[in-house]
């Protein structure tokens, strides 16, 4: 009876509250100053590469990029490691006429920076520096775009750090599950996730990048673009005078590449000598012009997202099962990103946190994303949108990257529109499309004889072989794991 | 006299050619700083380059601070700054202050029983702690989950994160513009009436975080090793995340009275930086955190590091790849060397000109990594500057190690060059300007500056200070420091289990 009354009391209690303004509601949101976000300028030489300018005068610096098509995933699977290598021998092999060391010199004086690397889809080469400097600094950064020397004693420090790399990367548990994991959601051998080995790395000389470097660097496969202190139409007059006489090369084409997820099921590999297990909950995604899009960063917000996402509430502060666990259905711009749960618990809580990982993608469709939580996702995301335009630079990162992956120029204002159209309907529909707990491949990376329970209790296990295959032989051989 | 004067003005017109819009002056015209009645400092940068602002609330308190038995409490009170206050996050405060004072009780009652020496009641102490797990669930009925951070999140906080070191603690966050009076509520009434409503969920999650960071790394074991070798009487001796023990054992009541006694506004210093106006922002920001009422700070006179007088190493014998790491004791950020061993870290470190980069990766290529750096595992107190780097395959430590001593000692017996010590002076600048251009990196920098040293413009100084360092410094410094008795060696050491056949 005493209890009856008291619970009573709490409702009346509740719902006074809710009929008041708590203080922070009564707090006055004015509107937010107007702001018009300054679009950098497009332009295209002749010879296909595109430019973009953008002023910046807050500092004296200038910093600027070029984003060459070509990658990592379109290298052969005998050289896997060949276009990491060639981002760093690009720069420290140097120019024709100034070594890589020569070329450390004369711009750390200047403390100004000319770097290259290689990713899954393009090379790129940047600079930054004080203004003053530009002149100098754009010669070395065109030197290097049109007349690189691959020199082979770079090559040599390269492969001995890609080398050092192999060996140690077994050394970390959360190193493994990120890239294991990866590996079962595209398939081991899929060219974004597949691993350089002793014997890959090895097999690539000066040439290769010799020929890499004249096969994808070409103007038509460029974009470029340049932020800071300048005005744009002496900017432009410069850039044209030294990339508009450079001939057009062959455009690079998009490999056709197969995305085969592994098995739904348990993945395990043991490691001894750690109390937390790593735990990866992955399938194929989807990518950003699919137009579920929007309902899925709803989705991901309300689900995977912040502090106040269901995991995050859940898992780490309901339960205090883990400190860091999150995920959502992974989007990338052209090809299927991937979902992708994780979470990190003690060895002897790690049945119990998988579990209840579960229990949360199974509540999604008895107790779909509220309305509330759909508002609150929302709100986040766009009120927090000017966080994505509020420097210049980073309206120009945006930019260029529409134009290199062929998306709209106004992606980002579509993009708005498409969250606020998003309904819980929407979020009930792609959650249930696209995650699925019987389509997951779950991989714990821990020490299992610690496990609260056997991993073999909840479905079908395999082991996960992570030996790291030896090099292929010589005086000089790294230990293997 | 005219000559006199263009000496005098010398290295300020190199510096102001770097920088020329962006130097002290020109942030003078840009920053309010006001000292609030109750102590709390209030640091406003005009930044109106897109509708947003970012601030750093720098607590002078870290795991220093942690009491005998208590590692970790700092960086716990951190996290229990995200779970609400007196309004926020709860259906019924009354109710629910008085459950989680029950809660304390069984809490209290259960580590009695649990830490007893002798005549310990294992039934007693089971049945104690389904009490206090009871007396928690009891107390979580009137929990409102996440609505602290849900608030800042539906209001469009960006990048919401926390911090604690061995000497201070740091909040920060950025929200668009006009809801600074709602940040200002918000956030002063973190620091006025924060509750510890889901303090044993929450240590487990900071459990975990040790397991994450500390336990299930080599290099986290490795450095937690270190430091506790390389300090023995100093507090910076032991971990920020804290000890399992302690981690364990520690109790809501301990957490609300570290903050009782640190979180004091004379302690806080807050920046904000971005699309605000000091006339119209500060008596927001008074209003509200002039609110926090102030006491006497805490005494405080941690042990100091006696000299090492001793070669000190450290082994782990793991399975995961070598990795070696060295230390030697260097005064306080304060040290008029200061400069000189930023100077040092530099040199050593910064890019493909830095001479272990140039020595043990390009030229001796017996590593993959290496470098320098200073300020380990503090600043505040007498610290280490510290040298680490990953061997390559089939090379050893010890390689690694007397490559760096003979780099030492070309520091002591040799100037560096004219170039060198001009690419460090520029590189100085260029940092420094490179820093100024986001809201986030502003905040935290001129907070920190506020608050170390009570000057926001040591920010800039400082730069003039590497400027004034010369060659004989870097040499004097080098011969002071860099001595055997003075190092202390950690190193994880895989020969040993490789060749016992372990995987």
């Amino acid at each position: 009876m005493k209890r009856i009354l008291t619970t009573a009391l709490l409702i009346s209690l509740c719902v006074s509250l809710a009929g008041a303004q708590a203080p922070w509601q009564q707090i006055p949101i004015p509107e937010l100053h107007k702001f018009q976000p300054q679009q950098p300028k497009r332009v295209q030489l002749p010879n296909g590469m595109v430019i973009f300018l953008q002023e910046d005068h807050e500092l004296p610096l200038v910093d600027a990029v070029a984003r060459i098509r070509g990658g990592s995933r379109s290298e052969t699977a005998a050289k896997v490691g060949l276009v990491d290598l060639y981002g760093e021998v690009w720069r420290t092999g140097g120019t024709k006429i100034q070594s890589g060391d020569e070329l450390d010199d004369y711009l750390e004086v200047r403390a100004a920076k000319v770097e290259t690397d290689g990713n899954a889809d393009s090379t790129t080469i940047s600079l930054s520096c004080l203004k003053a400097d530009f002149d100098d600094v754009f010669k070395v950064f065109n030197d290097l775009l049109r007349t690189p020397e691959f020199r082979a004693d770079k090559l040599d420090i390269a492969q001995k750090e890609y080398f050092d790399n192999i060996s140690r990367r077994n050394d970390d548990a959360a190193g493994i599950a990120g890239r294991e994991a990866a590996k079962l959601a595209y398939g081991a051998s899929n060219p974004y996730v597949r691993q350089a080995e002793y014997a890959t790395v090895a097999a690539v000389t000066p040439q290769d990048l010799i020929d890499w470097h004249k096969q994808y660097v070409v103007p038509n496969n460029i974009v470029f673009g340049i932020v800071g202190d300048f005005n744009s139409a002496e900017m432009e007059a410069k850039l044209r005078q030294a990339f508009a006489s450079w001939p057009k090369g062959t455009a690079a084409k998009k490999p056709e590449i197969q995305f085969t997820s592994a098995k739904p099921g348990y993945y395990v590999i043991n490691k001894e000598d750690v109390n937390q297990s790593s735990i990866r909950m992955v399938a194929l995604g989807t990518t950003r012009d699919n137009p579920d899009y929007y309902a899925l960063e709803v989705f991901n917000e309300a689900f995977g997202g912040g502090f106040s996402s269901r995991l995050f509430r859940d898992i780490r502060s309901a339960k205090g099962l883990a400190y860091s666990v999150g995920g959502g259905v992974g989007t990338t711009f052209d090809h299927p990103g991937v979902v992708r749960l994780s979470m990190g618990t003690k060895s002897t809580s790690t049945i119990e946190a998988i579990q209840a990982l579960f229990a949360d993608i199974d509540r999604l469709s008895k107790d779909p994303i509220s309305e509330d939580e759909l508002k609150r996702a929302k709100d986040s995301i766009l009120n927090s949108f000017v966080f994505n335009f509020d420097s210049p630079d980073k309206v120009l990162r945006e930019r260029m990257a529409y134009e290199y992956y062929g998306y709209p120029a106004d992606f980002l204002e579509r993009y708005r529109v498409g969250i606020e159209k998003v309904t819980p309907a929407d979020v009930a529909r792609v959650a249930a499309k696209y995650l699925h707990k019987d389509q997951l491949a779950v991989l714990v990376v821990g020490n299992t004889a610690e496990f609260d329970k056997p991993l073999a209790s909840l479905g079908t296990v395999s082991n996960v072989d992570i030996t790291i295959p030896p090099p292929p032989g010589g005086p000089e051989a790294p230990p293997t794991k | 006299m005219n000559k006199r004067l263009l000496r005098l003005l010398t290295p300020v017109i190199v510096l102001c050619g770097l920088c020329a819009a962006q130097d002290i002056s020109s942030f003078e015209k840009r920053i309010t700083v006001k000292k609030l009645d109750n102590g709390l400092t209030v640091l406003i940068c005009e930044r109106p380059e897109a509708p947003v602002f970012a601030f750093y609330t720098h607590v002078d308190a870290g795991s220093v601070q942690d009491p005998m038995g208590q590692t970790g409490l700092a960086h716990m009170f951190e996290h229990m700054a995200f779970k609400g206050t007196d309004k926020i996050g709860t259906k019924d405060y009354p109710a629910e202050k008085a459950a989680l004072e029950k809660v304390e009780k069984a809490y209290s009652a259960y580590l009695y029983e649990r830490d007893k020496r002798v005549g310990r009641d294992e039934a007693k102490i089971k049945r104690l702690e389904a009490e206090w797990h009871a007396a928690a669930d009891a107390a979580n009925q009137y929990v409102v989950p996440g609505e602290f951070a849900e608030i800042i999140e539906r209001n469009g906080g960006e990048g919401m994160n926390a911090g604690t070191s061995d000497d201070e603690t740091s909040y920060h966050y950025s929200m668009p513009e006009n809801r600074l009076q709602l940040w200002a509520y918000l956030e002063s009434e973190r620091f006025l009436h924060p509750v510890m409503r889901e303090f044993y969920k929450e240590r487990n999650v900071v459990i975990e975080e040790r397991r994450m960071r500390t336990d299930s790394r080599p290099i986290g074991r490795l450095v937690e090793q270190f430091i506790a070798a390389s300090f023995s009487a100093h507090p910076y001796h032991r971990p920020t995340v804290g000890y399992m023990g302690d981690l364990n054992s520690f109790s809501a009541t301990d957490a609300q009275k570290f903050f009782d006694e640190y979180y004091i506004p004379s302690n806080m210093v807050v920046a904000v930086v971005g699309d605000v106006k000091a006339a119209t922002a500060m008596p927001v920001i008074e209003k509200y955190f002039g609110r926090i009422p102030s006491h006497e700070k805490p005494e405080e006179a941690p042990t100091a590091e006696p000299p090492q007088n001793s070669e000190r190493t450290v082994i782990l014998h793991e399975r995961a790849q070598p990795v070696y790491l060295e230390g030697y004791h260097r005064p306080d950020y304060l040290a008029k060397d200061d400069a000189v061993y930023d100077a040092i870290a530099d040199l050593m470190s910064e890019g493909r000109t830095s001479r272990l980069y140039r020595t043990l990766v390009r030229d001796k290529k017996i590593a993959s990594v290496a470098a320098g750096f200073t300020g380990f595992p503090g600043v505040k107190y007498p610290h280490l500057f510290a040298f680490f780097a990953f061997p390559l395959p089939g090379h050893t430590p010890q390689e690694i190690a007397d490559s760096i001593h003979s780099e030492i000692d070309r520091l002591k017996k040799e100037d560096i060059s004219d170039d060198e010590l001009k690419m460090i002076k520029t590189r100085a600048k260029a940092n420094l300007l490179r820093g100024l251009a986001d809201n986030e990196g502003l905040a935290s920098q001129l907070g920190q500056s506020q608050a170390r040293y009570g000057d926001w413009r040591e920010l800039f100084r400082n730069v003039e200070r590497i400027d004034a360092v010369t060659k004989a410094d870097i040499r004097r410094v080098a011969n002071q420091i860099f001595v055997p008795t003075n190092r202390t060696v950690g190193i994880i050491d895989n020969a040993a289990v490789v060749a016992k056949g372990g995987q």
